[in-house]
């Protein structure tokens, strides 16, 4: 996780000089209290939601209240351990796997991880869209309009040219999609910079429109794969395809790339003129100008790089997993990415953890359903109290009494409507 | 708004008034050709388009005759009125009627496009109109939250969040007590718990209120589908509420095209035109409407001649809210009947879209609902006669309007000063 600095100390000077490490620590452990106790807090309240939403809790509760929260809790704790094995694995499993030494069973014990893995890859990608945008003092809640508009270019390119080497295929498909994210980031960007339209409102605008787009391309001979009537798009050659991190997993390379994408970003916003301006016009647009900065530069070009790494997120899933598109690859993995930026302060490092959490939240979702019944929408709830008490660390320092930074990394970010 | 800091304010007027002549001029000109060359050209040069103005099966009113034009005549008389009205704007434009002439030419092109997807069969045009209304109705409770909030200066993106949460409550308990009107308090009761729970996260602990607006829409999309698959895939006697019967007004109901447009629907029509009303003459006529629009324009001030401004900023949310959770119950007491995950589709930011367009008045959203509405009519009425046209790129329109209409391409909407500004007692 990202340390916390103080809003004062934001532009890093060469002679600022470097604190202890004791300091150091203990601002990181400041810095941590809140997510920490945010995961906390939302895991608690979500343990209210199973209890309270399953219907037969309340007529034992009349017949017997000891035994009746003894099976809830019980039940909440059952819930949670499928949560957490489907999401790491189980430390029997590892055991077992190692101790019969096949390299099947070894691989197969690592699943859950490689799903974790796999869920993360996307919101790395749409976690760095969001918080480039919120350093700018932007906020793209376009992100999941920008991967399906990034989907449909990544697959085109995918599907469209055979006969490459993978290796300028693939790259070739990357960057048609973060191609197709710019375009749909670039828009706001644009009529945010010319005119004063509230990326807001255009964003989301823009995502539905995107919706429709991906609809109607789905429909298009050529786009559609032959002898379907359902939307479904051509397979992408394997040639453009994320190869396995491992053989036999499903996680890829596309995690990777998400990695080198955090660290790209992270230089741009901290090592770079360019993200020096766009923090600048962030934090303060009026000084900034004065400054000599433009500010529509920086607004349309952080727009536009933050729909590409959108874009990369919709590759990622389109040349990582699926191979094809349709209309439900994304489930909400732009909405989330918004989350994520929240709870890393819109630091790449903090994102990267971040979105290692939810992955594994989304992860052990799955498994969680089969085995003891409660519905996967339990981890959308987890991950909007978990935005909403990073959002507002005045709720966390009252439920807990405790000194917590008052930085949500959101201080470079526009109030309301206003421009 | 970057412009408008630099430049001297005389200039940018009317700087953005030539463009926007311009912008229109060349926009009519498109439509006219779009109508004499793309429409004019795939239609059998004989056919007739007939439109259906009573609706089927009615038996009461006025008899009112089909309305028979001919095809490609009608297609081309109103290609070559675009183009007139085009010319005209690019050369001197129209002033300050250029609104009404913007009327005109939208509702020119939109017949001379049914003209062209009847072309040949009978389309039942009143059928078209009724649902635009019904389609209208959530999107303006929506819009109609969201000036209630914005207008104390707080900004409500959770809308969606609230009908969906509206819709899930009322047809939980609408179906649970056996009775719709014990749903519908509920769901306004719903509505108001979570406008509660923006109200304090984003006035009391001063979050962001565009995240604790997304939030809440999370957390309400997240919720209503945990309960609904946990709850009600078990229990399905609680997903099953009657819906609220039509009532026809006397007489009202009998006028030509209007009746049954306006006044024969359910609870929800009438309610929503008590309230259009009702927000209408509260916000503008009354004490409480200048108080209200006080706090939403400049706190400070109304903070200095003794208007609580955190107290108005609350209670309107709240009010807000109530209003979302009745227009969410339309979707299960008043539409579908049962209530479905994510049922409501994005309405709620229609509806927010519709409040911009709106210029933050209830009649403006009502209107701008109304567009909105008819664009999900056309599609769903298009889509059964089977048009050429894809009905992905009509379901567009609505959304690329409100992007046009808050870049200002075609006139500027002015929001209140102090939208989304937290307040803070010196």
């Amino acid at each position: 996780m990202a340390e916390q600095r103080p809003a004062d100390e934001r532009p890093t000077g060469e002679d600022v000089p470097r604190p202890s490490v004791r300091v150091r620590l203990a601002g990181i452990a400041r810095g941590l209290a809140v997510p920490v106790l945010a995961i906390f807090s939302a895991l608690v309240i979500g343990a209210f939601v199973i209890v309270l939403s399953d219907v037969t809790f309340f007529e034992r509760l009349s017949a017997d209240p000891g035994g009746a929260l003894g099976t809830a809790i019980g039940g909440v704790l059952e819930a949670y351990g499928a949560l957490f094995r489907g999401a790491l694995g189980s430390p029997t499993g590892y055991a077992e796997a190692f101790a019969s030494g096949d390299p099947a069973q070894i691989t197969k014990a690592f699943v859950p991880i490689s799903e974790t893995l796999l869920a993360a890859t996307p919101l790395i990608f749409t976690g760095l869209a969001v918080a480039l945008g919120f350093q700018c003092g932007l906020f793209n809640i376009g992100a999941e309009g920008q991967l399906y508009v990034g989907a449909m270019f990544g697959t085109f390119a995918g599907f469209a040219f055979a006969g490459l080497p993978w290796f300028i295929h693939l790259p070739l498909a990357i960057g048609a999609g973060f191609l197709g994210g710019a375009l749909w980031g670039f828009v706001p960007g644009l009529l945010k910079a010319r005119t004063g339209a509230h990326e807001v409102i255009v964003t989301i605008m823009l995502n539905y429109t995107a919706y429709r787009l991906i609809e109607y391309i789905l429909k298009v001979p050529g786009y559609q794969r032959e002898g379907r009537n359902d939307p479904i798009s051509k397979v992408a050659l394997e040639s453009s395809w994320f190869p396995p991190l491992i053989e036999g997993l499903r996680a890829n390379w596309g995690f990777v790339l998400g990695l080198v994408a955090a660290l790209a970003v992270s230089w741009l916003l901290f090592r770079s003129t360019r993200g020096f301006e766009f923090r600048a016009v962030g934090f303060n647009p009026s000084g900034a100008r004065a400054a000599g900065m433009s500010i529509a530069v920086s607004t349309i070009l952080a727009m536009t790089i933050s729909g590409g790494l959108a874009g990369l997120a919709g590759t990622s899933i389109v040349l990582g997993v699926t191979h094809s598109l349709t209309s439900g690859i994304s489930a909400g993995f732009g909405f989330d990415g918004i989350a994520i930026a929240l709870m890393a302060g819109s630091r790449p490092r903090g994102i990267v953890l971040a979105s290692l959490l939810f992955g594994a939240l989304r992860a052990g979702a799955t498994p969680m359903q089969s085995i003891t019944g409660v519905p996967i929408d339990l981890v959308v709830v987890i991950q909007a109290l978990v935005i909403m008490f990073v959002a507002a660390p005045a709720l966390v320092r009252e439920l807990y009494r405790i000194r917590v930074p008052e930085t949500t990394g959101l201080e470079t970010f526009a109030k309301g409507w206003r421009v | 708004m970057t412009a408008a800091v630099q430049v001297a304010p005389a200039v940018i007027v009317d700087r953005a008034a030539i463009r926007r002549q311009r912008i229109l001029g060349v926009v009519y000109l498109v439509m006219a050709a779009a109508a004499a060359f793309v429409l004019g050209e795939g239609i059998e040069p004989g056919a007739s388009s007939t439109f259906l103005l009573k609706p089927a099966g009615s038996q009461g009113g006025l008899d009112i005759p089909p309305l028979v034009v001919p095809a490609t005549l009608t297609i081309y008389l109103i290609a070559g009125l675009c183009a007139a009205l085009g010319a005209i704007q690019l050369v001197r434009g129209f002033g300050s009627r250029w609104t009404v002439v913007l009327g005109v030419v939208v509702v020119a092109f939109v017949f001379a496009f049914l003209t062209w997807a009847g072309a040949g069969r009978s389309m039942s045009l009143i059928g078209i109109l009724q649902l635009t209304v019904q389609k209208a109705l959530p999107i303006t409770f929506g819009a109609l939250s969201g000036v209630l909030c914005e207008r104390s200066g707080v900004v409500n993106i959770a809308i969606e969040g609230m009908l969906l949460a509206g819709a899930f409550s009322g047809a939980v308990v609408g179906s649970g007590t056996g009775n719709n009107i014990i749903g519908l308090v509920a769901a306004a009761l719903v509505g108001g718990a979570l406008a509660g729970v923006l109200a304090v996260l984003a006035i009391r602990y001063r979050m962001n209120q565009i995240v604790a607006g997304t939030v809440i829409n999370i957390l309400a999309a997240g919720l209503t589908s945990f309960l609904a698959s946990r709850v009600l895939q078990a229990h399905r006697e609680l997903n099953e509420p009657t819906k609220f019967a039509s009532i026809p007004l006397p007489l009202l109901s009998d006028i030509p095209i209007v009746g049954p447009m306006f006044f024969s629907g359910n609870i929800f029509m009438y309610m929503l035109f008590v309230l259009i009303g009702l927000i209408h003459w509260a916000l503008f006529h009354t004490r409480w409407g200048l108080r209200v629009r006080a706090v939403g324009e400049h706190p400070r001030a109304a903070d200095t001649v003794g208007i609580n401004v955190l107290f108005t900023r609350y209670r309107n949310v709240i009010l807000g809210g109530i209003v979302a959770g009745v227009g969410g119950a339309y979707f299960t007491l008043g539409s579908t009947g049962s209530f479905v995950h994510d049922m409501t589709g994005g309405r709620g930011f229609i509806g927010l879209a519709a409040m911009i367009f709106g210029g933050w008045t209830p009649i403006g959203a009502f209107l701008a609902s109304l567009v909105f509405g008819f664009a999900d009519a056309l599609q769903a009425r298009l889509s059964i006669l089977g048009a050429a046209v894809p009905s992905e790129f009509l379901l567009m329109v609505p959304y690329l309007v409100t992007i046009v209409v808050v870049a200002g391409l075609v006139g500027r909407v002015r929001m209140p000063a102090a939208d989304g500004m937290p307040y803070e007692k010196e």
